[in-house]
C-alpha cells in the first residue's frame, strides 16, 4: 500500500504518455488517458488518506521505512530507494494526492478541446509521482531526484502550449531559475556528504546534533562544526528559495502563469512550491542547530511575504494576482519555519494548498467562462452569471485573508503569533512584515473579487453573451476544495499546532527546547491574536471603499504615486535587474567565444581555418601515392636502409 | 676441420679461379640484365646469371641445389620470362628522361646499402667464429648431398615441404585463373550437353535402298 | 686471396642484391625488368643462405634455399600472369604508363 500510493501516478503517466500520445500509435486515446490517470490518482489519494490515518494515529510515531531497492552502491556511497513514512511525509502525500486527484478531474473539463490532452495528463501524473518521491525520500539523493523531477515536469507543463513563444520562454525561465537554486541544493548535498559521510536521513538528521563544537575539516581548513552546519543549511535553503520562488529567485513564478490554470493550481499553489517548505521542515533537526541559517530563512521569508504582496496589489491579470499571493504566503511559511515553528508552517502549507488551489481553479473557471479572457479590467458583474464559482472564490478569499472560522485564520494566526512569540528582533520584524502583508492580502483579494464579480461589466459585449456555465467536472473539485478551505483549519488545529502537536508530528519535526516560539504562540497577548483579523477586515473595507463606491480611490492613488505604482507594476524591476546583471553578460560572453574564439582563432588558423589546413595537408600526403609500383618499392627499400642503419648504429655503439 | 690432402695446392687455386670467374660473370650478367635495351637480351643475361650462380653452388658443395637451380629456375622460370617477353611483343625502348632525375637518389640508396652489407659482413668475419672455413661440407660416409637433403627434408621439415607444394599448386591455379579467357567462336565441348543428349535427337534410322545414298 | 672464405661469397651476394635494387627503380623500360630484378635479389639471398650453410656445416640453409626457390618460382608465375592480363587490358607495360593506382 505504501509503495502503491507513490507508484500509481507513475503508472498512469506511463500509460497515458506512451500509449495515449502518438509515441506508440495512440492506442488509448484521449478519453481513456484522462480516465485512467484520474482514476489511478483518486486511488492514490484514498491510499494517501488511509496512510495518513494510520501513521498519524500512532502517538509519537517513528518513521516507517519501506525499502524498494538499492539504487546506487559505489564504494562507501550506498543510496537505497526507500520510502520514509512519518507524519511529515504522510501529511504531504495526502495533500499532494488529494489536490492532484481533484485537479486531474478539473482538467478533464478545463482542457476540453485542447490538442495535447494525453500529453498533459501524462505530465500531470508524472509530476505527481516526482513530488511524491520528493516527500517520501529517505535520503538526499532521492529527494534531489524528486526535486529535479518536479522542476522538469514544471517545465513541460508550463510550456504545454508550446506554439506560444511566451510559454516557451516562461518554461525555460522557470527551469533555469530553479536550476540556480538546485545548484545550491546540490552543493548542500555535497557538504552533507562531506560532513556526515552518508546521505541517509536516518544517519544525517540525528547526527546533526553532534556537530556544533566539533572541529571538522571543511573546505580545506579546520572549522567549527557549527559553522560547517550553517553553511550547509544555507546552501540547502538556497535550493528551497529557488523551488518556492522566494525573494531573489522568484522571477519565474509570475511567468509560470503561461501554463494552463490546472498547472498553476497544482504546481504553483499546492505542491511544487511547497517543496521548499517541506524540505526545511524535514531537515528541521539540522536547521535547529544552525541558528544563523534559521535567521536567514526568517529574513528571506519575511521580505518575500511583504514584497510579493506589494506587487500583487497592482497586477491586472487574474492569475498573476493569485501567483503573487502564493509567493507571499510561502514567505509566511518560511518565516514560520525560521522561528522554529515548523508545525505552524506545515499547517499553513496544508490549508494554503486547499484555498490557493481553490482560488486558482476558480479563476480558471472564470477564465473558461470568459473564453480565455484573463485581464480583470475587462471583467465584472459575473456574480449573476456564474454564481457557484463566485461563491467558492469568496470562500477561498475569506480563507486567504484569515477571517475567523475559515481555514486560513487558524494557520495564519498561529504563524504570526509564533513570529511574535519568538521574542527575537527578527521575529518581530517578521511579525510586522506579516501584518502588513495580511493587510495587503485582504485588499488585493477583495480587489480581485470586486473587479471580477461585482463591479459593472467592462469587457467585450460579445463575450458577456457567451458566458457558459461551468461543467460538473470543474465544479466538483471546486466544491470539495471549498469544503476543505472551510473545515481544514478547524479540524486540523489541534493536531497540527495545538496541544496534540507533539504526538502528531512525533520525531518527524524537531524543535529544540530553547526555541519556544510555538509554545509562546499559544499564550500570546490578545492584541497579537486579534491584529491579523483586524487588518484583514480593514483590508476588505478599504477594497470595498476603493472599488465598490464611486470614490475613484484607485485612480487617485495611482495618479498621486505614479513612480511607486510603476515600480510595483514592474515587479520591483527585478526582471530588468537580472537581465542587466546576468543575462546580458552571459550573452556577451557567448558572443565573445563565438565570434572571437570560434571565428577568429579556430577558423582563422591557416589560410582558411583548421579544416582547410587539414584538407591541404591531406592532399599533399595523398600526392605520395603516385600509382607507380616501383616508387612504392623504392619507398620500401628506403625504409629497409633506414632500419638497417639504425640497427647498425645501435650495434656499433 | 683439417683440409684433406687432395684439396691443397693446385686444387685450391683452381677452386679460387673458378670462384672468381663465376662471381665476375654473375655480376656482369646482373648489370646487363637491368641495362640491356632489348628485353630478350635481359632475359638471356638473367639465365647466364643463374648458371653462374649454379656454379657457385657447386663450389659450395651444394650440387643438388645447383642442379635444381638450373632445372627449375633456368628451365622453367626463365623460360617463362622469355615466353612472356616474346608474347607481349615489347618494343625496344630508349632510356627515358626520368632516368637521370632519379639516378642520384637511387645511386645513393644503393651505395649506402652496399656499404652496410660490407660492414655487416666484415664485422661478422672479424669475429673468430667467422674465420677460416674453406672446405666443402663433410660427407657422412658416402652419402651425397641429395641424400642428406632428402633425409632432412622428409623427416623434420615434411610439413613445410607439403606447404611448399600447396603454394605451388595455388600459384598454378592462380596463374590459370588470371589469364584464362574465353575466345568467341572456339568450339569446345559441353559435357553436360553431351550427357543430356537423347537418342531421339542424335540418331535417325533411315531406310536406305541399296545403291542409293542418304 | 686464393683462400675463398665465407666473406667472398657474401660479398658476391651483396653485390648481386644491390644490382637487383638498382634494377627496380632505375629502370625506365618495362615492368618485366622489375620482375627480373626481384629474381636477382632472390638469387643473391640464395647464395647467402647456401654460403652460410656451408660455413656452419648445417644443412638447414639449403633446405631453406629450396623453399625460397619454390616460392620464387610461384611468385614469378603469378607476377607474369598478372603482367599478361594487364597488358591485355591496357596494351602497354611501359613503366611510366602504369599508374592506375594514383592517389
Amino acid at each position: 500500500m505504501y509503495t502503491a500510493a507513490i507508484f500509481l501516478p507513475l503508472l498512469g503517466a506511463v500509460l497515458a504518455g506512451l500509449f495515449g500520445t502518438r509515441v506508440f500509435g495512440g492506442f488509448i486515446g484521449e478519453r481513456l488517458s484522462q480516465i485512467v490517470t484520474t482514476g489511478l490518482l483518486f486511488l492514490s489519494a484514498i491510499l494517501g488518506a488511509i496512510i495518513l490515518w494510520q501513521v498519524a494515529s500512532q502517538p509519537n510515531s517513528s518513521p516507517v521505512t519501506v525499502p524498494v531497492f538499492t539504487w546506487i552502491a559505489s564504494g562507501e556511497l550506498r543510496i537505497p530507494w526507500a520510502l520514509r513514512y512519518d507524519t511529515l511525509s504522510a501529511v504531504m502525500v495526502f495533500v499532494v494526492t488529494f489536490c492532484s486527484a481533484f485537479i486531474h478531474l478539473y482538467s478533464i473539463g478545463y482542457m476540453h478541446g485542447d490538442s495535447g490532452i494525453a500529453r498533459f495528463f501524462a505530465y500531470l501524473s508524472l509530476f505527481t509521482f516526482a513530488m511524491l518521491m520528493l516527500v517520501t525520500a529517505d535520503n538526499f539523493v532521492q529527494m534531489f531526484f524528486g526535486w529535479e523531477g518536479v522542476g522538469l515536469c514544471s517545465y513541460f507543463l508550463i510550456g504545454h502550449y508550446y506554439d506560444r513563444d511566451s510559454a516557451n520562454a516562461a518554461a525555460i525561465k522557470a527551469f533555469v531559475v530553479n536550476r540556480v537554486g538546485d545548484f545550491g541544493f546540490a552543493l548542500g548535498i555535497f557538504a552533507v556528504f562531506m560532513l556526515f559521510g552518508s546521505l541517509d536521513f536516518g544517519v544525517v538528521l540525528p547526527g546533526a546534533q553532534g556537530l556544533p563544537g566539533k572541529q571538522i575539516a571543511f573546505a580545506g581548513t579546520l572549522v567549527d562544526g557549527q559553522y560547517a552546519l550553517t553553511i550547509t543549511c544555507i546552501l540547502l535553503f538556497i535550493g528551497a528559495m529557488g523551488k518556492s520562488a522566494q525573494f531573489l529567485l522568484h522571477t519565474w513564478l509570475p511567468d509560470a502563469m503561461e501554463g494552463p490554470t490546472p498547472v498553476s493550481a497544482l504546481i504553483h499553489a499546492a505542491t511544487m512550491v511547497t517543496a521548499g517548505v517541506f524540505m526545511v521542515c524535514r531537515l528541521s533537526p539540522m536547521f535547529e542547530y544552525a541558528p544563523d541559517a534559521l535567521a536567514l530563512v526568517t529574513v528571506i521569508g519575511a521580505i518575500t511575504c511583504f514584497f510579493a504582496a506589494t506587487i500583487g496589489l497592482v497586477q491586472n491579470d487574474i492569475k498573476r494576482v493569485i501567483a503573487y499571493s502564493t509567493c507571499s504566503q510561502l514567505g509566511y511559511m518560511f518565516f514560520a519555519a525560521g522561528v522554529s515553528a515548523y508545525p505552524a508552517a506545515m499547517f499553513h502549507l496544508t490549508t494554503h494548498a486547499f484555498f490557493k488551489a481553490l482560488l486558482f481553479l476558480g479563476s480558471g473557471a472564470v477564465i473558461h467562462a470568459m473564453h480565455h479572457e484573463q485581464d480583470m479590467r475587462r471583467m465584472g458583474g459575473l456574480w449573476s452569471k456564474i454564481k457557484p464559482v463566485a461563491i467558492v472564490m469568496w470562500i477561498g478569499s475569506l480563507a486567504l485573508a484569515g477571517i475567523p472560522f475559515f481555514a486560513g485564520y487558524y494557520s495564519k494566526d498561529i504563524i504570526l503569533e509564533s513570529a511574535f512569540g519568538a521574542e527575537t528582533n527578527l521575529g518581530y520584524f517578521a511579525f510586522w512584515m506579516g501584518i502588513a502583508a495580511a493587510l495587503m492580502t485582504a485588499f488585493y483579494s477583495w480587489r480581485l473579487l470586486f473587479m471580477t464579480f461585482h463591479m459593472p461589466y467592462r469587457g467585450d459585449p460579445h463575450t458577456y453573451e457567451r458566458i457558459e456555465r461551468t461543467p460538473w467536472t470543474m465544479m466538483i473539485p471546486l466544491i470539495v476544495l471549498a469544503t476543505g478551505a472551510v473545515v481544514a483549519g478547524y479540524l486540523g488545529y489541534k493536531h497540527f499546532v495545538g496541544e496534540g502537536w507533539q504526538s502528531f508530528w512525533g520525531a518527524s519535526i524537531k524543535i529544540l527546547p530553547t526555541h519556544k516560539a510555538l509554545e509562546h504562540a499559544h499564550h500570546s497577548p490578545l492584541w497579537v491574536a486579534l491584529l491579523p483579523v483586524v487588518v484583514g477586515v480593514l483590508g476588505i473595507a478599504l477594497a470595498w471603499y476603493a472599488y465598490m463606491t464611486s470614490s475613484r480611490f484607485p485612480e487617485r492613488m495611482v495618479a498621486a504615486n505614479e513612480p511607486l505604482h510603476k515600480f510595483l507594476l514592474n515587479k520591483w524591476y527585478f526582471d530588468e535587474l537580472y537581465n542587466a546583471i546576468f543575462i546580458r553578460p552571459a550573452f556577451w560572453i557567448g558572443r565573445l567565444f563565438w565570434k572571437g574564439g570560434d571565428g577568429k582563432i579556430i577558423d582563422g588558423f591557416g589560410p582558411d581555418g583548421i579544416a582547410a589546413t587539414t584538407i591541404k595537408a591531406a592532399r599533399r600526403v595523398a600526392a605520395l601515392q603516385t600509382g607507380y609500383v616501383y616508387h612504392y618499392a623504392f619507398a620500401i627499400l628506403i625504409g629497409v636502409v633506414v632500419f638497417v642503419t639504425l640497427k647498425l648504429i645501435g650495434v656499433l655503439r | 676441420m683439417a683440409l684433406r690432402e687432395f684439396e691443397r695446392g693446385p686444387r685450391m687455386i683452381l677452386q679460387a679461379l673458378a670462384f672468381y670467374v663465376f662471381a665476375a660473370v654473375a655480376v656482369v650478367a646482373g648489370i646487363m640484365v637491368i641495362s640491356a635495351r632489348n628485353p630478350v637480351h635481359s632475359v638471356l643475361f638473367l639465365i647466364l646469371a643463374f648458371f653462374n650462380a649454379a656454379g657457385l653452388f657447386v663450389l659450395l658443395g651444394a650440387e643438388f641445389l645447383a642442379m635444381i637451380l638450373v632445372i627449375v629456375y633456368v628451365g622453367a622460370v626463365a623460360v617463362l620470362f622469355l615466353f612472356v617477353v616474346m608474347m607481349l611483343d615489347i618494343d625496344f625502348v630508349e632510356m627515358r628522361q626520368g632516368f637521370v632525375r632519379y639516378l642520384p637518389v637511387g645511386a645513393l640508396i644503393g651505395v649506402v646499402l652496399l656499404i652496410e652489407l660490407f660492414i655487416v659482413v666484415g664485422g661478422a668475419l672479424a669475429l673468430p667464429e667467422g674465420k677460416a672455413v674453406a672446405e666443402p661440407i663433410a660427407r657422412l660416409g658416402t652419402a651425397t648431398n641429395t641424400e642428406m637433403l632428402g633425409r632432412l627434408l622428409y623427416t623434420k621439415y615434411v610439413y613445410l615441404f607439403q606447404a611448399a607444394g600447396l603454394i605451388l599448386f595455388v600459384a598454378m591455379v592462380g596463374a590459370i585463373v588470371l589469364t584464362l579467357r574465353r575466345r568467341e567462336g572456339v568450339r569446345r565441348q559441353s559435357v553436360r550437353r553431351q550427357l543430356r543428349r537423347t537418342r531421339a535427337e542424335s540418331m535417325q534410322i533411315v531406310k536406305v535402298k541399296p545403291g542409293e545414298g542418304v | 686471396m686464393w683462400q675463398i672464405g665465407l666473406g667472398h661469397y657474401l660479398t658476391v651476394a651483396a653485390i648481386l642484391f644491390t644490382i637487383g635494387i638498382f634494377g627496380i627503380f632505375l629502370n625506365r623500360k618495362n615492368v618485366i625488368v622489375i620482375l627480373m630484378s626481384i629474381e636477382l635479389m632472390l638469387l643473391a639471398v640464395n647464395i647467402n643462405l647456401v654460403a652460410f650453410s656451408w660455413a656452419l656445416k648445417d644443412l638447414v640453409g639449403q633446405i631453406f634455399t629450396m623453399f625460397v626457390l619454390t616460392v620464387a618460382a610461384a611468385e614469378a608465375a603469378i607476377g607474369l600472369a598478372i603482367l599478361v592480363v594487364y597488358f591485355r587490358n591496357r596494351g602497354s607495360i611501359a613503366v611510366e604508363d602504369i599508374n592506375v593506382m594514383k592517389g
